[in-house]
Formats: structure tokens, C-alpha cells, sequence
């Protein structure tokens, strides 16, 4: 096995007693002291994330692009400098290779660049593809996964904890832009974007300069009651936030209507996959629902879902909700299953829990006046 | 309870063994304070009802948290005489005082020399320090 990567904040991890697992081929935390006070902190006041795994490219020349906008399933040579949108790169089958943030950035230097934050497993594949596919454009492709690190501040006082390390004022900055500015005393991207439900910004900056800068934060946020916080917690506030994860919701052989991700698909232009996706017949396909427990018990990935004693479907994700106090999970039911207030099972291990259809996302933060559209 | 005066199984259960004033020999079984923390945030637990017989290596119930769930082996053969009923409700005092009113079940043992043969402290702690 090859030694696994390490992000800048790595030996800090370790020296706070984080819990360390391979993930992706990475090291990575998953919880320096529990999930559930590090879930708490970030929807309460602030979580702190290591997401330098996350595999950062960069698209450089005249075509990057319509060469992106060919590879995902939204528009992106429409985006204005400093938009960022979720998109999906799909394959001829319209099944899901990847869902990214497209980032539409322009450098100091005025040039125009398109930065794509992909999912860490599938870095080196979305590698590939761009590589396939870049034949005929005009296009520096850079990997910048290990140049540049990743962190991300989550929570409703995460801009107030942020702020004063960096130059853009946040409040100016609105829900999913993004821009260069200086962190730190040094150049770095800020951008309004997340993956917890909650409001807060994701830093990216040169690696040398990470741990300097977490380590800053992390300061700053103890007073006010916030944490670090490891995948565990991650995950838990993206599953109560009805987000999917790839390699649980999202496959390769996932259509992204199936997911609920008809928002992401702009089949009025064309990529790789549309001429798929606009001739598919998504009414038998199973759809994605959120389940919620009658009991405590957790249903986890790969349970089945029973109707009466049929399997009608799988378990992708499953969790104990902190927020809710209840046990909640996702998963793949045939459509006519799929409507909220549907009753069904699940199977855990060899019990069967009664569980609803109930709508996603499970979570919804109430929102401060005008800080999202 | 003294931890160092209990036994330890492999599975990370500890057992602890008294004789009532009629000569019958109770274990009360928990789980060790390693395995609380490893599996960290417990949400669920399943217990045997009081009458139910174990058996030594043999699954009485499971344990769950947000990230984990993990079976709960019997240190010994015996019927169940008491169930910490309170846990299947509130299992904070699993999580803050496993080697107290965090137990699990009481067990009247057929063969009190099966906890003879089980880890004492020392080798317990050498066993967790060995598996991190």
C-alpha cells in the first residue's frame, strides 16, 4: 500500500489526539473529541474543517471554459468572475463520475481561470477525463491538491470568527461567490460555500501557509464556543443537510434525476451525458428518499429497505441525527415508494425497524435576513 | 468499581464476580472504558432480558453510536439475573461511568474458573496500548 498523503495540518491533528483513518488515500481526523460536540458546535456557533483532501484543479487558456462547460452538466461559460456553481460530470450514460463546485475566478493578473474542487477518491479519474477530453482546447490543466490546502469554517459565527484574517469584507461576499483576496497577510481564495447546511466560508491557501492559518482560526474560534472538527462530524451534518456523498448517493451508475439533483442539470446545452439524460426514462428508476427510524437503531450503508417483507431498496447513508434525536437515514426506493409519509422498513440486521419517507433535506438552518438568496 | 480488580475479555467486556449469602456466584459484566471511547457518542443499546442463558464468546446484545455498532460478548456461561435497564433509556452512564452505573447485565455463573482464565488489568491495558 502506498504511504497515504498528508495535508499541511496533519502533525497538528495528531498532536490534538484526532482519531486518524486512511480516507481517499489520504490521513485524515475523523474527530478529535466526539462527533456529536464537534456536529453541536458547528450548527451552534463554529466548526472547523480540514478539507485539504479535496482535490483542487485548475483550468488555464482561452477554452478552459468551454472545455468545462462540456464536461459538466451546468453552464458554465455564462458565469460571471467569482460565481461558483455544484455541478455534475457525467458520463455518455448520463451516470455521475464526480459532483465538483465550479469555481469562475479571475486572477490578479486579470486572467480568467477555472478552478474545479472534486471529490478526493475520485481526483485521479476526474484527472483522467479532463485529460481525454481536452484534445482541440485551448487548456493548462494544473493539479493543485498538494500546492494548495483547504479549510473550511462552518457555522452561524463563522464569518465573525473568519473575518478579521481576511481582507474581503464577508458580508459582501454572497452564498456560493468567491474570491482572491489575502488571508493571512498572504494571496488565498475565500468562497461563501460549504457542505454542513449552515452558513460559512471555505479558505483556500498555499500549503506553506495552512497550518499558520488553521491554527489562527482554530484561536479565534474557542471563544466563541467553536471546534475543530473531523469527517465524522462532516458527514453527520451533510447527511442531516440532505446532501449526497459520492460513493454512497452518487455513482457511476447513478443518474442524477435519481438524486434529486434535477437543479444541477441543464440539459438545454450540451455535455457529456445530455443526449442521454434528455432521452431517459427516469419513471422506474429508483429515487432517492430520506428515511427517518422509528427507533434509535442507526441504518447504515448497504441495510435493506423492506416493504412488507420485499426489498424495494438500499440504505446509502445512514446516521443518528444530534440535531433531530433521531435516527435518520438515505437511500434508493422504486418510485412509487418514494412519496413522504410512506411506510416502510428497514432491514437492521435481521430486525426489521419500521421508517417514513419523510421530504430532504432533514435539517433546514433558519436563515438570517438577507444573508442568502 | 476498581478496574484493577476486574477481569477483561478480548472483546473488551469486563467481569466482575461476587458470591450472595447463598453461595451463588453473580458476574456483573460491563464494558470496558477503551471500548466506551472508541466507540464514542453512543446512541442505542440492546440487552437481554433477565432469564435469557449466555455463553461465553457468544453475542447478549449490541451497542451503537453514530459511527459504529458493535456486539456485546458474554465473558461467561450463565443465566441473566439482572439487566442495567436504565441504559436502554439514558446510556450517559455507560458513557461517563462504564466501571459503575454503567453495567450491562448480572449473570449467575455455572463455572466461576471462565474468569479466572481472562485478562487481568495490567494485561488488558498492555492488550489496547498494543491495538492503537
Amino acid at each position: 500500500m502506498n504511504a497515504l498523503l498528508q495535508t499541511p495540518m496533519h502533525p497538528w491533528h495528531v498532536e490534538h489526539g484526532a482519531q486518524m483513518v486512511p480516507f481517499a488515500s489520504w490521513h485524515m481526523p475523523v474527530r478529535y473529541s466526539s462527533i456529536v460536540e464537534e456536529h453541536q458546535a458547528t450548527r451552534q456557533s463554529v466548526g472547523v474543517f480540514d478539507i485539504s483532501h479535496m482535490g483542487r484543479l485548475r483550468l488555464d487558456g482561452p477554452d478552459a471554459l468551454r472545455l468545462v462547460d462540456h464536461l459538466v452538466t451546468r453552464r458554465v461559460q455564462t458565469m460571471k468572475p467569482g460565481q461558483v456553481r455544484y455541478a455534475l460530470l457525467t458520463n455518455p450514460q448520463g451516470g455521475i463520475l464526480d459532483d465538483v463546485l465550479v469555481y469562475r475566478m479571475t486572477d490578479a493578473a486579470g486572467n480568467d481561470y477555472v478552478l474545479l474542487v472534486v471529490n478526493a477518491a475520485n481526483r485521479p479519474r476526474v484527472l483522467d477525463w479532463i485529460e481525454e477530453h481536452y484534445q482541440g482546447y485551448e487548456v493548462t490543466l494544473s493539479d493543485l491538491t498538494q500546492q494548495w490546502a483547504m479549510i473550511a469554517v462552518q457555522g452561524p459565527r463563522a464569518l465573525e470568527a473568519v473575518q478579521p484574517l481576511v481582507h474581503q469584507p464577508l458580508q459582501e461576499l454572497r452564498y456560493y461567490r468567491a474570491t482572491e483576496t489575502t488571508v493571512l497577510g498572504r494571496g488565498g481564495i475565500v468562497s461563501r460555500t460549504g457542505y454542513t447546511g449552515e452558513d460559512g466560508v471555505e479558505l483556500i491557501v498555499g500549503a506553506g501557509a495552512a497550518l499558520e492559518l488553521w491554527e489562527e482560526i482554530i484561536r479565534r474560534v474557542t471563544p466563541l464556543g467553536g471546534k475543530p472538527a473531523g469527517l465524522g462530524a462532516r458527514d453527520t451534518l451533510r447527511l442531516e443537510a440532505g446532501m449526497p456523498l459520492y460513493g454512497h448517493e452518487l455513482t457511476e451508475n447513478t443518474l442524477p434525476q435519481q438524486a434529486g439533483l434535477d437543479f444541477a442539470v441543464d440539459l438545454d446545452k450540451d455535455f457529456i451525458g445530455a443526449e442521454a439524460l434528455r432521452q431517459a426514462d427516469f419513471s422506474a428508476l429508483a429515487r432517492l428518499v430520506g428515511l427517518e427510524l422509528h427507533s434509535r437503531r442507526v441504518a447504515r450503508e448497504g441495510y435493506a429497505i423492506l416493504r412488507q417483507n420485499d426489498i424495494v431498496g438500499q440504505v446509502t447513508s445512514g446516521t443518528f441525527s444530534p440535531t433531530l434525536q433521531k435516527s435518520i437515514a438515505m437511500g434508493y426506493v422504486a418510485p412509487e415508494l418514494a412519496a413522504p409519509g410512506t411506510q416502510l422498513h428497514v432491514d437492521v440486521r435481521g430486525r426489521p425497524e419500521p421508517a417514513t419517507v419523510v421530504p430532504l433535506p432533514f435539517y433546514h438552518r433558519r436563515k438570517k435576513k438577507g444573508s442568502q438568496p | 468499581m476498581n478496574p484493577e480488580q476486574l477481569r477483561f475479555t478480548d472483546t473488551h467486556e469486563w467481569v466482575h464476580l461476587e458470591t450472595t449469602a447463598e453461595g451463588k456466584t453473580i458476574a456483573t459484566v460491563g464494558l470496558t472504558d477503551h471500548a466506551v471511547e472508541q466507540l464514542n457518542d453512543l446512541v442505542y443499546i440492546q440487552l437481554p432480558e433477565v432469564g435469557q442463558q449466555v455463553r461465553r464468546g457468544e453475542s447478549f446484545g449490541e451497542v451503537e453510536s453514530v459511527k459504529a455498532v458493535s456486539d456485546l460478548y458474554s465473558p461467561v456461561d450463565g443465566e441473566v439475573v439482572e439487566v442495567n435497564q436504565k441504559l436502554t433509556e439514558d446510556l450517559d452512564p455507560l458513557s461517563q461511568d462504564p466501571y459503575g452505573a454503567g453495567w450491562l447485565i448480572k449473570v449467575q455463573v455455572n463455572d466461576p474458573s471462565q474468569v479466572e482464565q481472562l485478562m487481568d488489568h495490567q494485561a488488558y491495558q498492555k492488550m489496547c496500548e498494543e491495538g492503537m
